[in-house]
Formats: structure tokens, sequence, C-alpha cells
């Protein structure tokens, strides 16, 4: 992995409704570093400041205190490109598909890379790359985007958020409200995204089962404070410290915890079913088995 | 930030007034905006002043609230204060250029319309601010149910005014973010020609508007489902009760009543 850093926090803070009763520090003091060529998840209790923190990561809001820098550069210091700052940092928000508003799923998708200026060629391009990466046939993309299905309005949502080729692509629950079989498709298909365009994809979830499978590195948030950000297995280790803020480990773990203490020779450091399938096979095979 | 918008926006502290019966309230704003209108002199300003500030110690809302109730009107102020200073031709004339004339006359009215109506929105947002649109509502029900004889539909008409108020905080929210979302995608809301701002609406209005209806159909049907139909036979959480303190503020407004008259005939 490419250790360059693209996107930088610097004693970020944000506070809500200040000087009202309402005032509530949502992002306190945040420093961190976010890489090129990454799939970071980000995990926190509800409420702890994870969708605030995203929305500073493209200019939506202006941190009470401290800086947001996008390769090396402050995104507040020059407020003209700040609309640059957003095609090069794209954020999907929960629940997208309640932004749809065009008459063809084909221009909603447009409406991103024409703010961009970017020829209708090029659109054109992009759209149907983007459409199949995400998985929109070509005859939806000509419908009401009001007449697709749940899960066809949120792959076109995103995809407009995606065709304007984000250098970092912020999602924020994906797959909240989708079926099982929905969300593995869809967060397999980001996950193909990610690889295919070597952008950087953050994506947000309640789900540690999806952020073990997908994301090689996890940003914890707590309480508006940054908890840690390192590689997911380092950060699924601190089990205890997970539990205690609401957040826990992927169930398979939790499996191959009893397992270990059962006396089972199984390796640490397995947070997902594909993983703990080949460690079992690879365990009976050897014969290992004690009970 | 949308939300930040204070128009009739409760303000949640500890305090007499917002203990207060809020049929009382409402009927005593009725009433001072009464006197402040009808009463022609400075010494009702300064009766009024008074009041409202009376008012505002016993309802510990921050001065800073009071202010931001105001600023919005500024403009109106600034425009009802100029028209009355060029247009009033009464007593001496103070300044004089071409068509343009000041008089004495012009002065003092337009002074006197701007504390009235600073006084009349400090002293309704008074009221907005130390209750909840919910008790707003069971006030203005409960104020108007004599009109039940003629047939007037007043628990309907209370039941559309409570949901169009709770939700217009969720749908500032929503505008929000909707707004949010399409900034994120690069849509330009604040700067540009008529034409292009007008224009630029368009995807921030369309998926307002559905998820109004969405929202709307799902509200009729959460209140079908609790066999809601209507106000006949239905019975309260929170009954509105009169209690010593709503008579002794109601008092001391008919002493303020009673003092405002006086001067009216007094100074004429």
């Amino acid at each position: 992995m490419n250790s360059l850093s693209i996107l930088e926090t610097e004693e970020l803070t944000y506070t809500y409704s200040a000087g009202t009763p309402f005032e509530k520090t949502a992002v306190d003091h945040v420093s961190l570093k976010i890489e090129k060529n990454a799939m970071i998840g980000v995990i926190g209790h509800t409420g702890s400041g994870k969708s605030t923190l995203m929305q500073h990561f493209n200019g939506l809001l202006r941190p009470t205190s401290g800086k947001v820098m996008l390769d090396g550069q402050d995104i507040w210091a020059d407020k003209k490109k700040l609309r640059d700052v957003r095609f090069r940092v794209g954020l999907v928000f929960q629940y997208p598909e309640y932004q749809l508003f065009e008459e063809t799923v084909y221009r909603d998708i447009a409406f991103g890379p024409k703010n961009m200026g970017l020829s209708d060629a090029e659109i054109k391009v992009r759209i149907a790359e983007t459409a199949e990466m995400i998985g929109l046939s070509e005859e939806l993309l000509g419908r009401s985007p009001f007449a697709l299905s749940g899960g066809q309005k949120r792959r076109a949502a995103i995809a407009g958020v995606m065709a304007m080729r984000p250098e970092i692509l912020i999602l924020d629950e994906p797959s909240a409200g989708l079926d099982p079989k929905g969300r593995e498709k869809l967060l397999r298909q980001i996950c193909d995204y990610q690889k295919k365009t070597q952008s950087t994809v953050l994506l947000v979830s309640h789900s540690m089962e999806d952020v073990a499978e997908y994301t090689q590195k996890l940003l914890v948030m707590n309480k508006g404070k940054l908890f840690c950000y390192d590689d997911t297995p380092a950060v699924f280790r601190r089990t205890e410290e997970l539990c205690g803020m609401g957040l826990r480990i992927p169930q398979i773990a939790d499996v191959m915890h009893v397992l270990r203490k059962k006396g089972y020779d199984l390796p640490q450091d397995i947070y997902t079913v594909e993983q703990a399938k080949d460690a079992v096979l690879a365990l009976m095979r050897k014969g290992g088995a004690v009970c | 930030m949308l939300k930040d918008i204070t128009l009739g926006q409760y303000f949640p502290v500890e305090s007499v007034l917002h203990r207060m019966d809020p049929r009382f309230k409402i009927v005593e704003i009725m009433l001072f905006i009464v006197i402040l209108f009808a009463g022609d002199s400075f010494w009702i300003l300064a009766l009024g002043t008074v009041f409202v500030m009376l008012a505002q110690r016993l309802s510990n809302i921050p001065m800073k609230m009071i202010w931001k109730s105001i600023k919005p009107i500024l403009p109106i102020l600034a425009i009802t204060a100029i028209l009355n200073l060029l247009f009033i031709d009464d007593g001496d004339v103070l300044f004089q250029w071409k068509i343009l004339k000041i008089t004495e006359g012009g002065i003092t009215t337009s002074l006197f319309m701007m504390i009235r109506i600073v006084l009349l929105i400090i002293g309704s947002s008074l009221l907005t601010y130390t209750t909840s649109p919910i008790l707003l509502t069971d006030a203005i029900e409960s104020l108007l149910s004599p009109l039940k004889k003629i047939k007037f539909p007043v628990h309907e008409m209370a039941m559309m005014m409570s949901i169009a108020l709770r939700f217009i905080p969720t749908l500032l929210e929503e505008t929000d973010k909707i707004m949010s979302a399409q900034k994120a995608r690069g849509a330009t809301l604040d700067n540009g020609k008529l034409t292009e701002r007008v224009k630029a609406l368009v995807p921030i209005l369309i998926p307002l508007f559905v998820s109004a209806f969405r929202r709307a159909e799902e509200l009729a049907t959460a209140m079908e489902c609790r066999c809601y139909r209507g106000g006949d036979g239905r019975t309260r959480l929170r009954k509105l009760k009169a209690e010593a303190r709503d008579y002794i503020g109601f008092a001391v407004c008919m002493l303020f009543l009673t003092a405002s008259v006086l001067m009216n005939i007094l100074i004429k």
C-alpha cells in the first residue's frame, strides 16, 4: 500500500450551535492522515462524530478550529477553490436516494460531472463506466429515478458521486436498509471500484463484519475524539476497549476466541468468515482437534 | 445553517413565564398589541418597554436571543423609518433639499413607529420562546373552542397547525441535508445570475417535495394505525390548568391596560 497521505486534518474541532443551550462539540481535536489508494472503514457509536467529521473532508462544514488539508493545501485557504475540493473528495450521504431529482437516471448521474464542466462525450463515457461498476443496466439509465426499486435508487445516487471520479470517495453507510444479498453485492462493487480507480474510499459503517471483510484500515471515533486509526486487525485486537465504547468485534472473531479458549490451536487475528474457514480446515487437516 | 432560524422557536429554559398557562399568555400578548397600537404617545411606548423588560426578566431568555429575533426585521424597520421621515409633512421643517423635506413630525413619527414595531416583535417572540409549539396550538384550540358551536372545525385546524409546526424543523433539517448533498455534487447555490439561481433550486425543491409527500403519507398511516378519528371524545395528556401565577400575571396585564387607557385619556 502506498503510504503517501492525501488528506490530513490538524487539531480539527467542530462545535454545533455555539453559545446556545444546544451547544455540542461533535469533533474534538482530531488529527489524522489519510493515505492514497486505500479502503478505510470508519466506525463509532451513534453520535460519535463520524458524519460530522466526514462533512469536513469535502468542506461542507467549516472547522471551528483546526485545519483540513488536501494534498498539503488548507482547503479553506481559498474559498473559490472549495468547489474543486468537492469534486476531488466525493461524499455520499446516508440514504442518498433522497437527493435524486432529475427526469432520468442518466441525467441525475450527469449532474455532478456537468457541474465539473466536462464535455458531453466525456460524461457519456464516465456514466457508462460507472453504471457498469455499480451494476445499473443501460435500460435503467433511461428511466425516471423515482420509478426504481430501493436498491437501484441507492446505486443511482452513489453513481452520481462516483461519476465525478473523486480521488477520495466517502460513503456514509451505503448499505443501510438493504437486504443481506444487496448489501454484500453493493459493498463488493464499491471494493472493486476502489481497486479499479486506485482511489481512497472511506466506508462509514455500523457493521463490524463489513469493515472486517472490506477494509484495510479502520478509523474509530468515540465521543467526538479520534480513538485510533490503524490497520483493521490491529484495531480489532483492542476488543475490550471497543466493547467499552459500544462497539464490538466481528461475530466470527468471538467464535474463534471461544474455540481458542477451549484449546484449539487457531491463529489470532481472524476477523472474517473466509479466514476462519481456511484456518479451521487447515487445523482439521493437521488432525489438531483435541477435545 | 438553516436550523439557526429562530422565528417561532422554543427556547427551553426554566422560568415562570415558561410555566404559565399558554392561553393566558396568548390573551396577554393580544392585549399588549392592542395597547401598543391604540396608544399614540411616547408614554405608552415607555410603558410597553417596561412591560417587555419585566417579561424578559421573568422569562430567563438571554438578551442575545431577543436580539436574534429583531435582526431579521431590521430592513423593514429601516424602510418604515425612511418612508415616514420623507413623507410626513408636519411641524417645523428641519432640512430641505429640492422636493425632499424632513420635518419634526416626520422624525417623531418614524421613531415612534420603530419603537412600536420592535416592542411588538420582542413581545411576540417572548411568547414563542417560552411556549412550545404543541402548547401553543393546544391553547389556540382551547381559546377557539366556542366556535365549535357554529360548526367551525377547531380541532382539525389545531391539529393541522400542530403538524405543520412540528414539521418545520424536520423539513429545515431535510433541506439542509439535501443542500449539502447537492453541494457535494458541485451545485452552486449562492452565486450566479438570478436565472441560474432559480435553476439551482430545482435539485433542492424536487427531493424536498418528494420527501414531504412521503412523510405526509407515512404520518397519515401512522395516525390511522393508532385509531385517530378526529377530536370527538379525544382526551388529553396535558390538561391546561390556570394557577395562581396566571391570575397574577393577568392582573398585572390589566393594570398595564388600565394605565395605558388612563394615559390616553389624560394626554388628550
